[in-house]
């Protein structure tokens, strides 16, 4: 089978969709002529045309809201916000209207728009680009929040979010975009179902998005202690596959969620007040956060690379509970 | 017509378990106060156990068998006459106040399961998982040690411990090794919790012995009393006067006791030993106290003593003179104050007025408690207890 890429999956997926509803459209700074600052655009300009792989203006409330209208108006767009920091700037366009409107007006508006954003840190960007708010929106009723953690549901989770008829933030971690996997045809997804990445009895890893391939490398480094891990993927933050938590910890009966946000109300919070809620009386250790230092990210590489959850740190957390 | 249940007594600090042996009301019976009701093994003894309640026995429980079973356990329904008065707070027994309705209560000494008193712990930690787990197995956390983060007890300690424990309860079948066990967890708890002062001193038995001799000459054989039950005496009323060293150390302090009721250590044919209590021992004659003293040693190697004598001792003398030591170390039976030990009456010379005499001399000695009291009190009792036996016509 051949390969391909977190980003090259991403770009599949417009296209398949762009290819199969002429609703379906895409606009964003750069994703045009440039290819988006990822690169996750690229090619699409040449074979869909400026009508619909629109470059916009660098504002992000004009070109959110406007990605909102179109949705009510009956099309499918697909917004991309250069990083999740930027997306604050939509912010109320995102909270106060795409999550409102159905609620707003007795279910007779529909707001079907998919906003990507590159999310994240480790790539050098320092302390405006570099950051996890995905649990902000996951905060949110009437938005769905779905993570892609790996080449498969970068294009699955697009797809599926492109079904929704509700507004749906796909947060994309950009040091997830060069990585390479299988180019599958994806078996049709939907928001809200967590995947067990790695079966093991001894404590579960539970993570989403760009900390899943730290946790499973830390599953790894585990293995080689003895120490038998299991990995669940959340793969949507909102709606939350509880079931899967509770079924993990059942199993193992501790628990290090790892997540990218800081961690004073990171989403492992979140997951942690759902395992002491749902599963109290399966937990043979407390609940360990492995989260993001709480300072704006560093430029300097070895201080982001110590702000950052590290398969090292995921380790440490998972022996302070054995 | 309050009914409640009649509770399987805490007959001791020690007992933790124990069974019917036979039933000596039947229902329908009418139970009066202090009347007793039945016979309960413990590990030490057959002991009749009276009913604290008046009533009317309405249903046994429990029928006579070989079923050990746990302090609290109900053995039958009593239905009471109305409010009864809560029992005394028993030796052993937590001074819980009593519950209300006041339950019909076996003996004195029936806080069902009361706990005997302990510092209190440092709170263990045990992980949810392994908490339901325990309870779901029925194993005592108490014993499982944790080996989790901070000694956390984990699942797999919890399930270790489980599959450590033996399949049935290990209780020893004859009597001999209960016994023994019993000793050992009520002396391991003394040694663990009391801290212990010991002061001795030699006391000159010339008068007492002399006294005795004259007193024995006037009585016919049966009649005659024994040095022994003169140390008893004398050790009940020197307590009169440092009742400090009578009571119990319970709830985290020291309790006096008015009434002194002497524990007598009796060793038992086959080992082991009992210590039940004369009761009012400073208030009998000395001729009650030898009947009371005689009865006593032979019911308890009998196996057959009442509830009431297993737990009311508020002090304990042990006498080891006819094995012939000179010096007792006791052992503080928990959760009393004090123990009184005497050793062999032996002849040395002694200095009186200044002459050199062949006196009969005993070793006295105190083993108390320093939380309750301090050496300088036991010095006084001791010197209160050889004043006392300088003049054995008042005893």
């Amino acid at each position: 089978m051949a390969k391909t890429t977190f980003r090259e999956a991403a770009r599949a997926a417009m296209r398949e969709a762009m290819r199969a509803d002429p609703r379906v459209f895409l606009m964003g700074e750069d994703v045009g002529r440039y290819g988006g600052a990822f690169a996750v655009s690229l090619g699409l300009l040449d074979e869909f045309g400026p009508e619909r792989v629109r470059d916009t203006p660098l504002s992000e409330s004009a070109f959110v809201g406007a990605g909102i209208g179109a949705a009510v108006g009956g099309m499918r767009p697909i917004v991309e916000v250069m990083t999740i920091n930027f997306s604050l700037l939509a912010l109320d366009q995102i909270v106060n209207t795409a999550a409102t409107l159905r609620h707003m007006s007795g279910g007779q508006i529909g707001v079907p728009v998919v906003i990507r954003m590159a999310s994240g840190g480790g790539r050098g960007l320092a302390a405006q680009h570099s950051h996890s708010f995905e649990g902000w929106y996951a905060h949110v009723p009437g938005l769905k929040v779905a993570t892609p953690a790996t080449v498969a549901d970068a294009k699955g989770l697009l797809l599926a979010a492109l079904d929704e008829p509700d507004p749906v933030i796909v947060c994309e971690n950009a040091t997830l975009y060069p990585m390479q996997g299988e180019d599958e045809d994806a078996t049709p997804m939907r928001l809200g179902v967590a995947a067990v990445r790695r079966a093991g009895k001894d404590v579960s890893l539970v993570t989403y998005g760009g900390s899943l391939p730290k946790a499973l490398k830390a599953a790894d480094d585990l293995a080689a202690q003895g120490v038998d891990a299991e990995v669940l993927d959340l793969r949507s933050l909102r709606p939350l596959d509880v079931d899967a938590i509770v079924a993990t910890v059942a199993k193992t009966h501790r628990a290090v969620i790892v997540d990218e946000m800081w961690r004073t109300g990171s989403f492992a919070a979140e997951v942690t007040a759902q395992i002491v809620e749902r599963a109290f009386d399966e937990l043979d250790a407390p609940v360990a956060r492995v989260c993001s230092i709480e300072v704006p990210m560093p430029y300097a590489k070895h201080l982001e690379d110590a702000a950052l959850p590290s398969p090292e740190r995921i380790v440490a957390a998972v022996r302070s509970l054995l | 017509m309050p009914a409640a249940d009649f509770l399987l007594p805490k007959l001791g600090a020690d007992m933790t378990e124990g069974r019917v042996v036979e039933w000596l009301k039947k229902p329908g019976d009418p139970i009066a106060r202090g009347e007793v009701v039945l016979v309960i093994e413990t590990d030490k003894a057959n002991v009749e156990v009276e009913s604290w309640a008046a009533g009317t026995l309405e249903r046994i429980l429990v029928e006579p068998g070989d079923d050990w079973l746990p302090v609290g356990t109900p053995l039958a329904v009593i239905a009471g006459e109305g409010a009864i008065a809560p029992p005394p707070t028993a030796p052993g027994a937590a001074a819980a106040p009593a519950p209300k309705p006041a339950p019909v209560v076996a003996t004195p000494a029936a806080r069902p399961a009361a706990p005997a008193p302990r510092p209190a712990p440092e709170r263990v930690h045990v992980s949810p998982i392994a908490r339901k787990r325990a309870e779901a197995l029925q194993l005592d956390l108490a014993h499982v040690a944790g080996t989790g983060p901070d000694g956390r007890i984990t699942l797999e300690d919890v399930e270790r411990a489980a599959a450590a424990r033996p399949a049935a309860p290990t209780k020893p079948a004859d009597r001999q090794a209960r016994m023994r066990e019993a000793i050992a967890a009520a002396m391991a708890r003394s040694k663990r919790e009391i801290p212990h002062y010991y002061v001795g001193t030699t006391i000159d038995l010339s008068k007492a012995l002399a006294w005795l001799a004259a007193a024995n000459a006037q009585r016919s054989v049966t009649e005659r009393l024994l040095y022994g039950v003169l140390l008893i005496k004398a050790t009940a009323l020197a307590l009169r006067e440092v009742p400090e060293l009578n009571g119990f150390f319970v709830n985290g302090r020291a309790e006096r006791r008015s009434n002194i009721h002497v524990g007598v250590a009796i060793s038992l044919r086959g080992g082991g030993l009992v210590a039940p209590a004369l009761l009012d021992a400073d208030r009998q004659p000395l001729d009650a106290l030898m009947r009371a003293l005689q009865d006593l040693v032979q019911r308890a190697r009998a196996g057959s003593l009442r509830g009431a004598e297993m737990t009311e001792p508020t002090v304990t003398v042990t006498n080891l003179g006819e094995r012939g030591v000179e010096t007792v170390y006791g052992v503080i039976y928990p959760p009393q104050l004090a123990l009184v030990g005497f050793g062999a009456v032996v002849e040395r010379p002694w200095v009186v007025d200044g002459q050199v005499l062949a006196r009969p001399l005993v070793n006295a000695t105190l083993s108390a408690d320093h939380r309750a009291t301090d050496g300088h009190r036991g010095a006084i009792f001791l010197d209160v207890l050889a004043r006392l036996l300088q003049e054995p016509e008042k005893l």
